[in-house]
């Protein structure tokens, strides 16, 4: 039950309100904010209960559990905010496993004095992502930290789900021979975010590829449920993916780069900054390795879905006792697609 | 992308690869030095050595800004930032990079000194007008190509009357550096095993500043053919035509396949502003390369109030690599990256014990990232 409005007597100030260390206090303030901000916003019969946990009953079969943390700087960009994104996060990496999410749990640290507006923006982009994606948040929490303390809001969700019969996906399952496919172009998210930051001043049309794949991973896994890995290539991007793969496959990669689509602003921008599209952030992209003869059905099937209207098979895997990601590149030559060394960064000239 | 994707054709690069193969003397090999970051950059990102004969190598120079900073200089401008809480801004690839006492920016920034990194040193002029009681030093470093916008926002600062704003200068000199890597191959020639270098790719970037005439010497000096090239694949491919044609030529010239950007005269404008701002130094120490004469710049004394080293006092920290790195080696194509003991074993990008290793414009991290599949033992002779 909702509880009595009668508890406050003043309603949140969604103008020119922002949060206070007593939002988090467990008081009055903390009800009042749960009630006109999550309550609200996420409306389902597991919250409505009030209770400190959600008790769900869920199908026969192997459950997945994931959790991500965001603290993503701005916290609104193109084609997205921290709100979706913490959604979209953490369905893809239950997603991964090929499983199909079912209940999503929120925990938020907001700073003293972030704008209650902003909050209220961020949770209902999270309300609307949810349900877009028919993964309730059925519980949650809040905390709050003096002001300096945070960085306005960090969101960490948490998803379970449930693999469907016959399905065994996992990084471990690559082998030589194997198909590398991947759903879409690279680097969007990423490029989206840096252009946004504030000693940048690009204009770009780049807009963040944030976006649920849980419904692509269902049409795949329908056509090809031999799949044997699967993996959103996030931070860190297609080029650490692959290296986490091969390593914990014990094998090698080989990709070529013409295969490899990168829309024309994402690669204009890296061009200007020097960074390389293989290793920027995806938040809307998967990449998926399977038998070489399932590779033509899974491409098909993978076209057909709304997100992977640009998929291509990249490559191959290989035997490789080092483990190398080699990548045949547009020149013609070969290079190593290498681990990173810490972040990206900007080259002097 | 226009004007890029037409630098980077596939098929182009195999009808050049087809000519250089056809042109090559059988009987001969090649040792060809790219001087700059920016060439090996490209070289070893695009596989350029795939499409080459094996007669023909291709030796990683020093031209590389981060990997030629002695590690004491770096270590100072750490200590000058904590000792008097500064604001210290620097570009990208100098964050990683460890100081003498294995010290990087990004650790100092940790431990909360306030290090920004900038895309500009025009962002870091805009940070000294933010923070007007604060001191903003500007780590300023690079080859002739970045010594014009560090000459441009010191005058700008003098203009402004921003007395908060001072660049620590490290700029250094292109032509001092090629001509201590050529005279060492001269003295050596009589010596054994003989260092060959048959010719240079000339920079592309730093050529647009100063030109092509103060490469003169390395022909009429040196007897090596130099070809200034652009930093697209395409560009260094024909650039290596050029080159062994001279070669099989007999020839020594100055070429300059990079016209579409540079001129025998360079950018006046430039050398004018650098020459208002910067001075000679009399000697600088390269990491790799030791004390070269006249190859660095020192800020005016007109100009003394926005120049790090007057107003703060900055240590001189003299540091020696580590004793197993080859990088002096590698720097002067005496060494392969993949010949040095340490290699891809202790010396990784992420602790990198020699200067090639530290920037992926290094010959060592160029090879580690891109090439490392090609002698995948770590320190196997090639």
């Amino acid at each position: 039950m909702i509880p009595s409005r009668k508890l406050f007597t003043r309603k949140l100030d969604f103008v020119h309100g922002s949060v206070e260390l007593s939002h988090g206090g467990g008081g009055r303030a903390m009800a009042q904010l749960i009630e006109e901000v999550f309550l609200r916003a996420f409306d389902n019969e597991w919250l409505r209960t009030q209770d400190d946990c959600a008790q769900f009953s869920v199908p026969a079969g192997r459950l997945v559990m994931a959790t991500d943390s965001h603290v993503v700087s701005p916290l609104f960009f193109p084609g997205g905010d921290i709100g979706c994104l913490s959604v979209h996060g953490t369905i893809n990496d239950v997603a991964m496993a090929g499983a199909q999410p079912l209940y999503l749990a929120a925990s938020f640290i907001l700073e003293e004095g972030f704008p209650l507006a902003d909050l209220q923006r961020i949770v209902n982009s999270m309300a609307l992502a949810a349900r877009q994606a028919g993964t309730p948040i059925v519980t949650g929490d809040t905390k709050v930290v003096e002001r300096g303390k945070g960085d306005g809001v960090f969101i960490t969700t948490t998803g379970v789900g449930i693999v469907p019969p016959g399905v065994e996906i996992s990084a471990r399952r690559a082998r030589p021979g194997d198909a590398i496919l991947l759903s879409g172009s690279l680097g969007d998210h990423g490029m989206a975010v840096m252009a946004q930051r504030e000693n940048l001043s690009f204009s770009t049309p780049i807009a963040s590829d944030t976006a649920a794949l849980h419904g692509l991973v269902a049409a795949m896994v329908a056509v090809v449920p031999e799949l044997h890995c699967l993996r959103d290539p996030t931070r860190g991007g297609l080029g650490s993916a692959l290296n986490e793969i091969a390593q914990q496959s014990g094998v090698g990669m080989r990709l070529r780069e013409a295969a490899i689509p990168v829309h024309e602003p994402v690669r204009a921008l890296c061009e200007f900054l020097g960074l390389d599209p293989l290793y920027v952030a995806n938040e809307g992209k998967l990449l998926a390795i399977c038998p070489a003869e399932c590779a033509d059905p899974l491409l098909a099937a993978m076209r057909a879905h709304p997100l992977g209207r640009e998929a291509a098979i990249i490559g191959a895997v290989a035997a490789d006792a080092h483990g190398f990601v080699e990548m045949e590149t547009v020149f013609g030559g070969r290079r190593l697609v290498d681990w990173l060394s810490g972040e990206q960064l900007p080259r002097i000239c | 992308m226009k004007y890029i994707d037409e630098f980077r054709d596939g098929r182009l690069a195999q009808g050049l690869a087809a000519r250089i193969r056809q042109e090559v003397d059988p009987g001969r090999r090649y040792a060809l030095m790219e001087f700059c970051g920016g060439h090996t950059h490209a070289i070893c990102r695009y596989g350029i050595e795939d499409l080459l004969p094996s007669s023909v190598r291709l030796i990683h120079g020093p031209g590389c800004p981060v990997c030629v900073l002695p590690s004491g200089r770096l270590q100072a401008v750490i200590e000058l930032a904590e000792r008097e809480r500064v604001i210290l801004c620097s570009y990208g690839d100098l964050l990683r990079v460890p100081g003498a006492q294995g010290d990087t920016l990004l650790q100092a920034r940790a431990r909360g000194v306030d290090v920004r990194m900038v895309y500009s040193v025009s962002d870091a002029l805009d940070i000294a007008r933010a923070h007007p009681d604060q001191a903003v030093v500007f780590f300023a470093i690079g080859f002739e190509t970045t010594t014009p916008p560090t000459a441009v926002a010191i005058l700008q600062a003098k203009a402004e009357g921003l007395r908060n704003f001072s660049a620590y200068c490290n700029h250094v000199l292109t032509p001092p550096a090629l001509r201590a890597i050529l005279a060492t191959h001269h003295a050596a020639a009589a010596s054994e095993p003989p260092m060959q270098l048959d010719g240079c790719i000339g920079p592309a970037h730093v050529s647009t500043i100063i030109g092509s005439d103060p490469y003169a010497f390395v022909a009429a000096e040196y007897h090596r053919p130099l070809v200034i090239a652009g930093f697209e694949p395409l560009d260094v491919l024909q650039a290596i035509l050029l080159l062994i044609r001279q070669i099989n030529a007999g020839e020594a010239r100055i070429e300059n396949e990079y016209t579409r950007a540079v001129s025998p005269e360079g950018n006046r404008k430039a050398q004018g502003i650098v020459a208002e701002v910067f001075m000679l130094r009399p000697s600088f120490e390269w990491r790799g390369l030791g004390e070269l004469p006249n190859s660095a710049l020192a800020i005016r004394p007109e100009y003394a109030e926005w120049d790090a080293e007057c107003r703060f006092a900055v240590p001189a920290i003299a540091a020696a690599d580590h004793k197993a790195c080859a990088c002096a080696e590698v720097l002067r194509g005496v060494k392969r990256p993949e010949q040095c003991k340490v290699f891809a074993a202790a010396c990784t990008p992420d602790h990198p014990l020699g200067s090639c290793m530290v920037s992926a414009e290094g010959a060592c991290a160029a090879h580690y990232h891109y090439g490392r599949f090609r002698a995948p033992q770590p320190g196997a002779l090639a």
